[in-house]
C-alpha cells in the first residue's frame, strides 16, 4: 500500500524557492526513509536480532561548477528550511529569491503487488530460516567446525524533487541471506560463504531453499581443505558462469563512469566508437531488472533507471551518468545518479552490469584449455580506473589440467589490466547468471548485480605462491 | 554533552523489572570539502546523532539480547527504538555469557582528544587549505598531469554510554584531515598517488607533507613495468604495514579466537613469530590517531601485549567474548557507531620499533621488491586460513635501493609463514589513521608472480 509522501509538495516547493535564494542555479531535495531488520545466527546461536530506522534529507543546491550540500533528520519544514539555507551557503553572488520552483502533483508509489513487505513477516519465521540453514551447513560433513548464517531486509522509501521540476518517489524492498562455513582438517581452516540478495521482499525464499545455500558455502569450505597452492604467473582462465560479473564491475565498469571521464581520470576517455574490447563483448547497465540486486525504479536523483548498452561487439557506445556530470554535457542523465543514503551526495554508480551471453558449451571451454585455472566463484575486486589496473580475488577455484577440471586452489587475487583483459576474452558460453555485490566508491557502499556466461580469458596474471 | 549524558540516562531508566538496558548516544558534526582545478567542487556541512540501545531480558537458561538503532534523537523515535529492542529480545538464544560490561575498577586514562580549532577555524579557511593543497600538488612536479580530488575533512563525534549495570563514560574527539590524489603522466603511460595528512586539530595538519607524498608516489610509478615470477624478499611501506596488522588483528579478536576462526586459536605461549616482531595494543597513548579512554562498553581502554618477541602472548576481548573464553574483558570493544553492536576489535596497534630507517633496511635486504601500496586486501587476504595475496606497486630494490617501478605483479605467501619470516622491522613508526601504526616492515621468502 503507498504510505503518505515524506514531505508534501507545497513545502518542496517553499524549500527549494529557499535553496535558490543566496543565487544557486538549481536545487535538490532527497528525503529518505529506511527501515531495516537484521539477524545473525553464530556459533550456533542467534545472537542478535537488530532493527534499524533512519530517517532525513539531503539538500544539493549548484551554482557554477560548486554543489553546496547540507543534510537534516528533521523532516518539518523550519529543519527543510534551515538545511537549505546551509546548502545555499555556496552561492554567494546575490541576485536570487526570483526563481520559483513548480512541481507537478504526482500519484504515490508503492512497491508491487507481489511483494510481501518484510515487515508483515513474523520474527520467528525470519529466524527459522537461520536455524535451518545452519542445520543443513553442519550435516555437510564433520570437518565443519563453525557457522554464521546472517539474514537482513530493508525497506527504502525516496522522494526527490528538483528546481528542474523532477518531483519522484520510489519505495525499495531489499533482501539478503548469507551462509559463511569454516571447515576445519589436517592443514588448517578454509572458509566457504554463498549468499542470495535481491531487490524483493520475503517472497524470495519460495524459490530459495536456505539448505541449498548452506551446502554450497559449506562444498566450498571443504573443497578447500584440500586445496593446493595456486599457481604464480599468466595461465588462460575459465570463469564459470554467473561467479564472476565483478570483473567487468572493475576491469571496465567504473572506467565508464562519467565522472572518472570528465575528469580525464580514466583509461577510457575519448574511446567512444572504438574497439575497446573482444567482439565477443556486449556489455550492459540495466537498473530496470526486476529483483535484481541493483535494480530501483527512480535513481536517487529521481530519473528513471534504464537499460544502456556500454560496450556492443566489443566496441564503447557509451559512459555512464549523473545529472550532474550530464548537464555539464548538455546531455540526459542515463539514471546512473546513486547515494548510499541522505547524509551522503549522490554519484554515478553501476546497476546491473553484465555481458550478453554467447553461444559456446560450457564444458567445451575447459575441455578446449589444456591448462588453466577454473574460478567458480570469484569474491571482492578493486580497480584503479587511471590506470586501468584492477585486482579480484577468489573464494573457489580450480586448476585445469588436459582439458579437465581438477585440483581446488588455496584462495588468491588475479590481477590484470582492465583494456587487455576484455581483449582476451576469446570464448563466451551460453549459461547466463547473475550474482549481487556492494559496490564501493569513494566511501560510500550501494547494492549492485553483476553478471556472465562461463568465458575464457586467454591470459591473467595468477597471485599463487606455486612457482 | 550534558544533553547526550541526561538521554542515555532517561532510556537506562526506563528499565523494567528482570531486565538490564544499555544507551549508546552520539552525536557529530562534519564538514567536507572537495576542490578541483581551483575551485570548490563540493561543500558539505551535517549534523548526524542516534541511539543504539540493547536490551538484556533474563530467562532460566540465561540472557537474551535485543537490539535496535535509529538516527533520530526525537523523544518518539527513542521511545519505539526502545519497544523494538526490547521485541528483539524476545527471540535471540538465552545464553549465560551474553551480559553487559560492569565497571572493573581499572582508571581510564585522562586523554585529551578534543581539538577545538576544527569548530572555530571559518570554513573560508578550511576551503582555502585545500585550494592550497591543490595547488602544491599541481606545482610540485611538471609530471603531475592532474590533480583528481583534494580534500579537507573535519569531524567532531561526542558519546554517551550508560547501562543499568553501572556503567556511565562520556567520549569526545575531533580529528581534521587533509587528502589529495595526483595523477602523473608522461606520454600514454599514467599513475595515481594519494597523499594525506591527519591531526586531531586544523592546526597539525601538514598540506606539504600531502602534497609531496602525493607528488612522489604518483611519479616514481612513471615507467613501472610487470617484472618476471620470482621468490624474493619484500619490503613494505610503513602505510601498507599499517593495513597488514590491522589484517592480522582479525585473527587475534578473542571473539574470532572463542568461535575457532581464527589461525591463531589453540597458540597462546607458541613461538607464531620471528624473535623481533612484538606486537602490543595500546590506545592508551596519546599519539595514535584513535586513541581512547573508554572503549565502546564504557571499560577503561589498556594496553595490552599480544604478541611478545615472537611469543603469542593474548587476544583481545569484550565483555563477552572474555566471559566466553574464561577470562576478562581487555577493555576492546568497538563498535560502529549507533548502528552497531559492540565486539572485540584493535584501536591502536603498534611494532616495537627496531634499530634501523627505510633506507638501512633497503641497504640489509640488498636485492627485493619495495611495495609503496596494496590492492586487494579485503578479497586477497583470509584471516581464518591465513592465505594472503595482494596485488602490489611498487619499485625493485638493487643493490640496497629502490629501483625500476613495478605494477601489475601479485605478493602472495600465508600470514602465518610470512610473521615467522620478518627479517627487520623498522625504527620509523608513523602515527597513522586507522588502526595500526606503520612502519617498514621487511619480509624474506615471499613469491611475487608477475609476467
Amino acid at each position: 500500500m503507498a504510505a503518505p509522501p515524506l514531505i508534501e509538495a507545497d513545502v518542496l516547493e517553499r524549500v527549494l524557492s529557499a535553496s535558490l535564494a543566496k543565487g544557486g542555479e538549481a536545487a535538490e531535495v532527497f528525503a529518505e526513509d529506511r527501515q531495516t531488520s537484521s539477524a545473525v545466527l553464530d556459533d550456533r546461536r542467534i545472537e542478535e536480532l537488530a532493527g534499524g530506522r533512519e530517517r532525513g534529507a539531503g539538500i544539493r543546491v549548484v551554482v557554477g561548477e560548486t554543489t553546496g550540500f547540507a543534510h537534516t533528520a528533521d523532516l518539518s519544514e523550519p529543519g527543510l528550511l534551515a538545511a537549505a539555507e546551509a546548502a545555499a551557503a555556496v552561492a554567494r553572488g546575490g541576485g536570487g529569491g526570483t526563481k520559483r520552483a513548480a512541481l507537478e502533483r504526482r500519484r504515490p508509489v508503492a512497491p508491487r503487488e507481489d511483494v510481501r513487505l518484510p515487515g508483515d513477516v513474523d520474527k520467528a519465521i525470519k529466524l527459522e530460516l537461520l536455524h535451518r540453514a545452519d542445520e543443513a551447513a553442519r550435516s555437510a560433513g564433520a570437518a565443519i567446525t563453525q557457522v554464521q548464517v546472517g539474514y537482513g531486509d530493508s525497506r527504502r522509501r525516496v522522494l526527490i524533487a528538483t528546481t528542474d521540476g523532477v518531483h519522484a518517489e520510489d519505495d525499495q524492498v531489499r533482501t539478503r541471506f548469507g551462509v559463511g562455513c569454516v571447515a576445519t582438517g589436517d592443514t588448517g581452516m578454509q572458509t566457504g560463504h554463498e549468499t542470495v540478495a535481491r531487490t524483493e521482499g520475503f517472497e524470495v525464499f519460495s524459490r530459495v531453499a536456505v539448505e541449498d545455500l548452506a551446502a554450497v558455502a559449506a562444498r566450498r569450505a571443504l573443497s578447500k581443505l584440500a586445496a593446493v597452492p595456486a599457481p604464480s604467473g599468466e595461465l588462460p582462465v575459465v570463469l564459470a558462469g554467473g561467479s564472476g560479473g565483478i570483473l567487468f564491475h572493475e576491469a571496465c565498469g567504473h572506467g565508464l563512469e562519467a565522472d572518472h571521464i570528465v575528469k580525464d581520470a580514466s583509461v577510457y576517455v575519448g574511446q567512444v566508437g572504438e574497439q575497446v574490447a573482444s567482439p565477443l563483448v556486449t556489455l550492459v547497465d540495466d537498473g530496470t531488472v526486476v529483483g535484481e540486486w541493483g535494480n530501483y525504479g527512480v535513481d536517487d536523483e529521481g530519473r528513471p533507471a534504464a537499460r544502456n548498452v556500454l560496450i556492443e561487439n566489443g566496441v564503447l557506445t557509451d559512459y555512464m551518468w549523473d545529472w550532474l556530470r550530464a548537464r555539464k554535457e548538455g546531455r540526459a542523465s542515463s539514471g546512473n545518479g546513486r547515494r548510499q543514503s541522505y547524509q551522503h551526495l549522490p554519484m554515478v554508480r553501476m546497476t546491473n552490469t553484465f555481458l550478453l551471453a554467447g553461444t559456446e558449451d560450457p564444458d567445451e571451454l575447459v575441455a578446449q584449455t589444456p591448462r588453466g585455472v577454473y574460478v567458480a566463484k570469484l569474491g571482492g575486486g578493486q580497480v584503479n580506473t587511471a590506470t586501468g589496473d584492477f585486482v579480484f580475488g577468489t573464494s573457489e577455484a580450480y586448476l585445469i589440467e588436459g582439458g579437465r577440471i581438477t585440483a581446488p586452489l588455496r584462495d588468491f587475487n588475479l590481477i590484470g589490466n582492465g583494456p587487455e583483459v576484455l581483449r582476451r576474452i576469446d570464448a563466451v558460453a551460453n549459461d547466463f547468471a547473475m550474482m549481487p555485490g556492494t559496490c564501493g566508491k569513494d566511501g560510500q557502499s550501494v547494492p549492485v548485480g553483476c553478471g556472465q556466461a562461463t568465458l575464457r580469458i586467454t591470459g591473467v596474471t595468477i597471485g599463487g605462491t606455486a612457482a | 554533552m550534558s544533553e547526550l549524558v541526561a538521554l542515555a540516562e532517561r532510556v537506562v531508566g526506563r528499565a523494567e523489572p528482570g531486565e538490564q538496558v544499555e544507551a549508546y548516544v552520539a552525536l557529530g558534526h562534519d564538514v567536507e570539502v572537495r576542490v578541483y582545478d581551483g575551485q570548490v567542487e563540493s561543500l558539505s556541512s551535517a549534523t548526524t546523532n542516534g541511539i543504539g540501545i540493547r536490551v538484556l531480558r533474563q530467562d532460566a537458561a540465561g540472557a537474551k539480547l535485543g537490539f535496535a538503532w535509529a538516527g533520530s534523537l526525537d523523544d518518539d523515535i527513542v521511545e519505539s527504538t526502545l519497544a523494538e529492542a526490547r521485541d528483539n529480545a524476545l527471540f535471540a538464544t538465552p545464553d549465560p555469557d551474553v551480559v553487559f560490561a560492569t565497571p572493573d575498577g581499572v582508571a581510564a586514562a585522562d586523554l585529551d582528544l578534543w581539538d577545538a580549532s576544527v569548530a572555530d577555524v571559518s570554513t573560508d579557511d578550511k576551503v582555502a587549505m585545500a585550494l592550497d593543497l591543490e595547488r602544491r600538488v599541481r606545482a610540485g612536479d611538471p609530471r603531475i598531469r592532474q590533480v583528481l580530488s583534494a580534500d579537507y575533512g573535519d569531524e567532531r563525534v561526542e558519546v554517551a554510554l550508560a547501562s543499568t549495570t553501572g556503567i556511565r563514560s562520556t567520549t569526545r574527539r575531533t580529528a581534521a584531515f587533509l587528502s589529495a590524489m595526483a595523477i602523473a603522466g608522461e606520454g600514454v603511460d599514467s599513475h595515481t598517488g594519494v597523499g594525506y595528512s591527519v591531526a586531531r586539530g586544523f592546526a597539525g595538519l601538514e598540506p606539504d607533507r600531502a602534497a609531496s607524498d602525493a607528488i612522489v608516489r604518483s611519479c616514481r610509478m612513471l615507467g613501472a613495468k610487470k617484472v618476471p615470477s620470482d621468490r624474493l624478499t619484500v619490503v613494505f611501506d610503513p602505510r601498507v604495514v599499517s593495513t597488514l596488522l590491522s589484517v592480522i588483528s582479525s585473527a587475534l579478536s578473542g571473539e574470532a579466537v572463542v568461535k575457532g576462526r581464527s589461525f591463531f586459536a589453540g597458540r597462546l605461549g607458541e613461538k607464531v613469530a620471528t624473535g623481533s616482531f612484538t606486537l602490543v595494543e595500546d590506545p592508551t597513548d596519546l599519539r595514535a590517531f584513535s586513541a581512547a579512554a573508554y572503549d565502546a562498553e564504557g571499560l577503561a581502554c589498556r594496553r595490552t601485549v599480544l604478541i611478545d618477541s615472537g611469543t603469542l602472548e593474548g587476544f583481545l576481548y569484550d565483555t563477552v567474548s572474555a566471559r566466553r573464553a574464561g577470562t576478562a574483558s581487555t577493555g576492546s570493544a568497538v563498535r560502529g557507531g549507533y548502528a552497531g553492536t559492540p565486539g572485540p576489535g584493535c584501536r591502536a596497534l603498534v611494532l616495537q620499533p627496531g634499530h634501523h630507517d627505510q633506507q638501512a633496511i633497503l641497504a640489509a635486504v640488498g636485492e627485493g621488491v619495495f611495495v609503496q601500496s596494496v590492492t586487494g586486501v579485503h578479497s586477497g587476504v583470509n584471516p581464518v586460513s591465513g592465505d594472503f595475496s595482494v596485488g602490489i606497486e611498487g619499485l625493485m630494490i638493487r643493490d640496497g635501493e629502490l629501483a625500476e617501478p613495478v605494477r601489475e605483479v601479485t605478493v602472495a605467501s600465508t600470514l602465518q609463514r610470512m610473521l615467522q619470516s620478518v627479517l627487520h622491522v623498522g625504527a620509523d613508526i608513523e602515527w597513522l589513521p586507522g588502526i595500526a601504526a606503520g612502519q617498514t616492515l621487511a619480509i624474506g621468502d615471499m613469491q611475487l608472480s608477475g609476467s
